[in-house]
């Protein structure tokens, strides 16, 4: 990359070079402008307001308060709970998506008949907008007339369960919605990552009359491996920020039983009391979470990328 | 296939493409069961968009019939009932109604449900506001998003990989967490619900997305194509209009609609920094309500509606949409 842009600048003219670096400037700098606008510059001011009282709605200056905010949060069971929430929906759905996007993706792997359009069938779901898919399981989980009960009972579907009605069953519910819409995602990623395999492995395998097994412990697996980490890691980072989907499907209810931190963070600061400064201090734990996740995304992506 | 291909031998030497495993009967078989079974799947994935389909065509008396019914006349209640407002009327205004010999299409669907209608409804317009936000956002964040991605492909940038990594952690920030001093700024700005405060965040939000996937779809023209360009006495903005610009349609293309399904889905934005005047349709469906309680299929149509463009839009991206799901990272 270096070596031509210096190259073209030497044989060139010294208009010509001066106008490529204005050019480049010209050409980044809006888009520097706009990141620093919109996330740098909110970001420090929310790191000031998480050391004060400040309340958006009270007609009152921000006071400083230290670490106040932080160390009430740390010490609020609430919040804790809000966080073993979200840590519970992340692992039980990012696991089953991982699971069933790798079968999924091994049943689709040969193509058949029809397998290209029914691949872009199941993907469907995963660019819809979560809070609209919310809405419409609501009704397919309605307990008197929605059809998720009726298939699963169908000669007496109101002696199924309520799911939405229960701690329990409403996490159930939200898991396995986001496992409808996401599993095509991993799926997707696997699918890549299996077409990319030569074919000649499988073939010394079978020479060396190496079991089914066998080729999918030592070929399938690590082969796919790349892709199936960044799939991971996409699904963690998106589930642990995970905000729409409960609040079309339960709200965050029963009760605080589906309440991940994004809604308990949306309450805390838009709702009630509007206690801007404590919100901001629980924005700031959630952001250092995501970030150190996000991290490692990213260095991933970027070396996929480089090869 | 597989028949005539053991009848006429291998085509290719078998080292490339020939898998052993494919030639004996029983692995043929098993193909065909696994065949049989993604399609089961598929199927199954499908029957909540089905239903959605089929409640928001219901007539609103059978909407809440047990067993749920699947054969039954369509209407288009649901539709009209998302559109208007109206409301319940009196035995005996309903038969006075029926006898007016001026009914519009509109009022006479209502009137089989019982209805009258009064006026538009609030959902009409937050679906313009949709549009409206996320198309001007779209074609700000991918106008910016090609210069930098032009840039950052052809130019020694210095730093130009942290810069990257910088750009892309924008956009794993969550939401609510940028909301919170977004909400204050905007408000002493005098940004909050109006159409360009949305639209401008929007942008910055896709932004990250565009520089990421437009940088690869760049990096794939070759340069050798400019420089030529440049031999024959091109200036380089003359190069990046005539030479860059239409090798990059597709990719540029491809970026645009997925910036514009991310804009019109966005729901937690629109959420907490729009009210009423900018309010766009995600977080206007879940207060659908209908005149008389929860009117299911009236929510359907709300739902279908959005849907609609949404699912067209996969089906048109299929071959871009791994590229686009993984910031242009993986690109077969």
């Amino acid at each position: 990359m270096a070596v031509t842009a210096q190259a073209l600048s030497s044989s060139a003219p010294r208009r010509r070079h001066m106008s490529d670096a204005s050019l480049v400037r010209l050409f980044i700098i809006p888009t520097l402008i706009l990141l620093i606008l919109w996330n740098v510059f909110p970001l420090f001011y929310s790191l000031y307001l998480s050391f004060t009282n400040y309340s958006a709605i009270a007609n009152k200056a921000p006071e400083w308060v230290g670490f106040a905010n932080y160390t009430a949060i740390l010490s609020r069971p609430s919040f804790w709970n809000s966080f073993i929430t979200t840590g519970v929906y992340a692992i039980l759905s990012v696991s089953l998506q991982t699971v069933l996007g790798f079968g999924l993706a091994l049943l689709l792997r040969q193509k058949f008949w029809g397998s290209g359009i029914i691949t872009t069938m199941t993907l469907v779901p995963m660019m819809l907008s979560p809070v609209v898919v919310g809405m419409f399981w609501k009704l397919i989980y309605n307990p008197s007339y929605g059809i998720f009960n009726y298939l699963l009972n169908p000669l007496d579907p109101r002696a199924a369960t309520d799911m939405l009605r229960f701690p329990n069953t409403a996490m159930l519910a939200v898991v396995i919605v986001d496992v409808w819409m996401w599993t095509p995602f991993v799926m997707l990623l696997c699918l890549s990552g299996l077409s990319a395999i030569p074919d000649y492995l499988y073939e010394a395998a079978a020479i060396d009359r190496a079991s089914a097994w066998f080729q999918f412990r030592r070929i399938t697996l690590p082969q796919v491996a790349p892709l199936l980490m960044i799939a991971i890691l996409f699904r963690t980072i998106e589930a642990l920020k995970s905000f729409d989907l409960m609040m079309g499907l339960t709200g965050g209810g029963p009760g605080n039983a589906t309440e991940t931190v994004s809604i308990q963070l949306y309450r805390l600061a838009f709702q009630g009391q509007f206690a801007t400064g404590r919100a901001s201090a629980l924005a700031y734990i959630v952001l250092i979470i995501v970030i150190s996740i996000s991290n490692v995304y990213i260095r991933y992506l970027n070396r996929l990328r480089g090869e | 296939m597989t028949t005539t291909f053991e009848q006429t031998g291998p085509r290719t030497p078998v080292v490339e493409s020939i898998r052993v495993d494919k030639l004996s009967p029983r692995s043929r078989l098993a193909g065909r069961a696994r065949a049989i079974i993604a399609t089961v799947l598929a199927l199954i994935s499908l029957i909540p968009v089905f239903w959605i389909i089929r409640t928001a065509f219901i007539p609103l008396n059978e909407v809440t019939a047990i067993p749920p019914k699947i054969i039954f006349t369509p209407s288009l209640e649901g539709l009209v009932g998302l559109l208007t407002d109206d409301r319940i009327l009196s035995e005996s205004a309903l038969a006075a109604k029926r006898n007016d010999p001026n009914l519009s299409f509109v009022d006479r669907v209502m009137l089989n449900a019982g209805r009258e209608v009064v006026g538009s409804s609030p959902y009409a317009s937050q679906l313009v506001n949709s549009v409206v936000i996320a198309g001007a956002s779209t074609i700000l964040s991918v106008f910016f998003g090609l210069l930098s991605a032009y840039a950052f492909s052809r130019f020694n940038i210095p730093g130009a990989g942290d810069l990257l990594f910088f750009i892309l952690s924008t956009r794993m920030l969550p939401p609510v967490v940028v909301t919170i001093p977004i909400f204050l700024m905007y408000r002493s700005l005098g940004l909050h619900d109006t159409h360009i405060g949305l639209i401008l965040l929007y942008t910055v939000f896709n932004l990250s997305f565009s520089v990421w996937l437009l940088k690869g779809f760049i990096d794939e023209i070759p340069r050798e194509y400019e420089e030529a360009a440049l031999v024959d006495g091109y200036t380089r903005l003359q190069a990046f209009r005539k030479i860059v610009l239409p090798q990059a349609l597709t990719g540029i293309a491809a970026t645009t609609v997925f910036c514009l399904i991310f804009a019109w889905n966005e729901y937690a934005f629109a959420l907490m920094l729009t009210s009423q005047n900018a309010r766009t349709a995600p977080p206007a469906i879940p207060s659908i309500l209908g005149s008389g309680g929860i009117e299911w299929n009236t929510i359907a149509s709300g739902v279908l509606i959005f849907l609609i463009p949404v699912v067209i839009v996969t089906f048109a991206l299929r071959k871009y949409l791994l590229r686009g799901v993984t910031f242009g990272a993986i690109r077969k």
